[in-house]
């Protein structure tokens, strides 16, 4: 947690709590596919408790940046940092295990679990309880599945969804869904948590409850939030800095106000109309 | 907790209903009021289950396509026969402690030829593992069709492909590719069904332990399963493997029961039909398996007497049975024709079944 980068950073995502070390840090990050570069020299660093947006055209990257932090794609340049240290030899597992959760664009529930099942399944790095143990059903393994449950009712409770644990994930609504999702990213408590589009097909009311809902959750756990998202009206609400990404670089950093004033995002990303409503706004 | 309490009594149920007809058969067989064809399907019913719930672990809990499972029977087998034959007529230990070490033996030894092959396969994704599995179960065959081991002047010899030339006293273990011959019935139907009962306990609690959950969530979506710290390779060599060790010790049954046992015997469409079983049974339920693999056994000896048709009307029944039960038209259908007794027209099947049902 103390640990302090070496360097001053270079980055400049967040301005908001940088000086207690960035909780994670992008130098130069790209990645290229054959001879497409789909993100290159991308440069964030997100204060530990920061809500952050990353917005941008359809098809500038942003989803492949989620996928270099996570490294479902390993990176052909520069450094993901997580709390001053490098990430360079993690595979997925590891990075989530070192402190990075995310949800996906396209929900992905274990469909054939239970909803508690979900976020115990998530829990399994705070267990300790062998596979013999679990075998044989020792008293280690009552006590700590008891605890796990415990745990998954209570992570439930964020969004109010104690009452579904029983249910299939697969057989959810949509949105109800999309807050398990984030409850799983959450159980396996994160430092930073990766939110990929988490509005996208909810109603404005419900844009707005999860609004609320991230923020309490950056309140309660601590954690930094980077999210991606095409709801405006929730990016410039909640995001306290935000990046704007066209052709897989960053064109803009800053807070909600300077983006919104930013001639260079107004154009490659607002259009060139002088109120800055959003054209791919998913709900209607 | 009210599903997991559901699924835990389901488990319980199962296990139960076992356990009873496994009290219901031996005090039968006890009594003699068993014809011998029943008697002698009671072990490799046995096995049989055996093989199709831990093929079900793989299929259907870890949902990776495995087509050589019976190459693990069959690894299975061998290791343990020997061993076993090496107990008893080498050092002279008796039958029951020569045959449960035995097991232990095809245990291990179909564990670590499933770690052997799970270790590259199971680092890729997609079907490499079937192809993979296949080729094995071919190539485990041809390997111990070949195989001679024995006791020579009271000494162990093996050899591969040539006859072992014996000295003065003998025992021959493996003959190539007259296998395994002469063995004593060392296999009871208690203790098969011993075995199959602790496997079943086996899987039931590692589906519901964080292992289990760590498997199914690596099933239903792999990337998801990473994306919250699972460890997708050693989580799947870990039930891989101990699948493999359940065929492992179905095959030491198997052969301590029909006494003559050739690798040929061990093919691919022994695996193709312990997949039909889980397929049948339905994937993932061990429920399922028991019952189809029961069933099924029951029915190819039972169709024995017809003799060259036996393989066309079981196939008929398994597209029947597949038809009936895993088709929601035709099961539709079937609900409607039984209580009026009159088909009902091909276009109309999504709203008769409805009326009539």
């Amino acid at each position: 947690m103390d640990r302090i980068v070496p360097v001053p950073s270079r980055n400049l995502m967040p301005e908001r709590d940088l000086y207690k070390a960035p909780v994670l840090e992008c130098i130069n990050l790209g990645i290229s596919f054959g001879g497409l570069k789909a993100v290159e020299d991308f440069n964030i660093a997100l204060g530990p408790t920061e809500i952050s947006g990353l917005i941008g055209p359809n098809g500038a990257g942003k989803t492949t940046v989620f996928n270099l932090l996570t490294k479902v794609y390993q990176p052909t340049t520069g450094t993901i940092l997580l709390n001053g240290k490098d990430t360079h030899a993690m595979d997925t597992a590891a990075v989530s295990r070192a402190g990075i959760a995310r949800t996906f664009q396209n929900i992905r529930l274990f469909g054939s679990l239970t909803v508690e099942e979900n976020i115990t399944v998530a829990l399994n790095r705070q267990f300790s309880y062998s596979t013999l143990s679990g075998i044989l059903r020792t008293p280690k393994f009552r006590r700590e599945e008891k605890a796990a449950h415990e745990r998954a009712l209570e992570l439930l409770s964020i969004f109010g969804m104690e009452s579904l644990a029983d249910v299939k994930a697969g057989s959810l609504p949509y949105g109800a869904q999309r807050r398990l999702e984030i409850t799983r990213a959450l159980a396996t408590e994160p430092k930073v948590l990766l939110l990929d589009e988490p509005a996208a097909g909810m109603n404005p009311s419900e844009t707005a409850e999860l609004m609320e809902n991230i923020r309490c959750i950056r309140d309660r756990f601590q954690i930094a939030v980077l999210l991606i998202e095409h709801d405006m009206n929730l990016v410039m609400n909640i995001c306290e800095v935000i990046g704007v990404l066209n052709f897989g670089r960053i064109i803009a950093k800053g807070t909600p106000a300077q983006i919104q004033a930013n001639p260079a995002v107004i154009e490659a990303y607002l259009g060139k109309g002088k109120e800055g409503k959003d054209e791919n706004d998913s709900k209607n | 907790m009210k599903k997991q309490a559901n699924a835990a009594r389901r488990d319980f149920h199962t296990l139960g209903a076992l356990i009873l007809i496994f009290a219901a058969l031996w005090i039968a067989q006890s009594a003699g009021a068993l014809s011998y064809t029943a008697r002698s399907m009671l072990i490799p019913v046995c096995c049989w289950c055996l093989m199709a719930i831990s093929l079900n672990l793989t299929v259907g809990i870890l949902g990776e396509l495995s087509l050589g499972h019976a190459g693990f029977m069959s690894v299975g087998a061998f290791a343990g026969v020997s061993v076993c034959q090496l107990l008893r007529v080498w050092l002279g230990w008796s039958d029951l402690p020569a045959l449960l070490l035995s097991l232990v033996a095809a245990a291990l030894a179909a564990a670590l030829v499933g770690l052997l092959i799970g270790l590259p396969v199971l680092r890729l994704r997609g079907d490499y593992l079937a192809i993979v599995t296949l080729a094995f179960g071919q190539i485990i065959m041809s390997v111990l069709g070949n195989l001679y081991f024995g006791l020579s002047d009271g000494s162990p010899v093996f050899s591969l492909i040539r006859p072992i030339s014996y000295g003065e006293s003998k025992v021959e273990i493996i003959r190539g590719p007259t296998g395994m011959t002469n063995l004593p019935k060392l296999t009871t139907f208690p203790l098969a069904f011993v075995v199959l009962l602790l496997c079943l306990i086996v899987i039931f609690n590692l589906i519901r332990s964080r292992t289990g959950r760590a498997i199914m969530a690596l099933r239903d979506n792999r990337i998801a399963a990473e994306s919250i710290g699972i460890n997708v390779t050693a989580n799947k060599l870990l039930v891989f493997s101990l699948s493999a060790a359940m065929a492992g010790m179905a095959g030491v049954l198997y052969t301590f029961n029909q006494g003559t046992v050739t690798a040929s015997k061990f093919d691919y469409n022994q695996s193709i039909m312990v997949l039909v079983f889980v397929v049948l049974g339905g994937l993932g339920s061990m429920r399922g398996s028991l019952i189809a693999a029961a069933l099924l056994t029951i029915l190819s000896t039972l169709l024995n007497e017809f003799s060259s048709y036996r393989m066309l009307i079981y196939a008929l029944v398994l597209i029947a049975v597949m038809l009936l039960t895993n088709n929601e038209a035709a099961k539709r259908r079937l609900a409607s024709l039984i209580p009026r007794r009159k088909a009902v027209p091909l276009g109309e099947r999504g709203k008769g079944g409805k009326e009539n049902g």
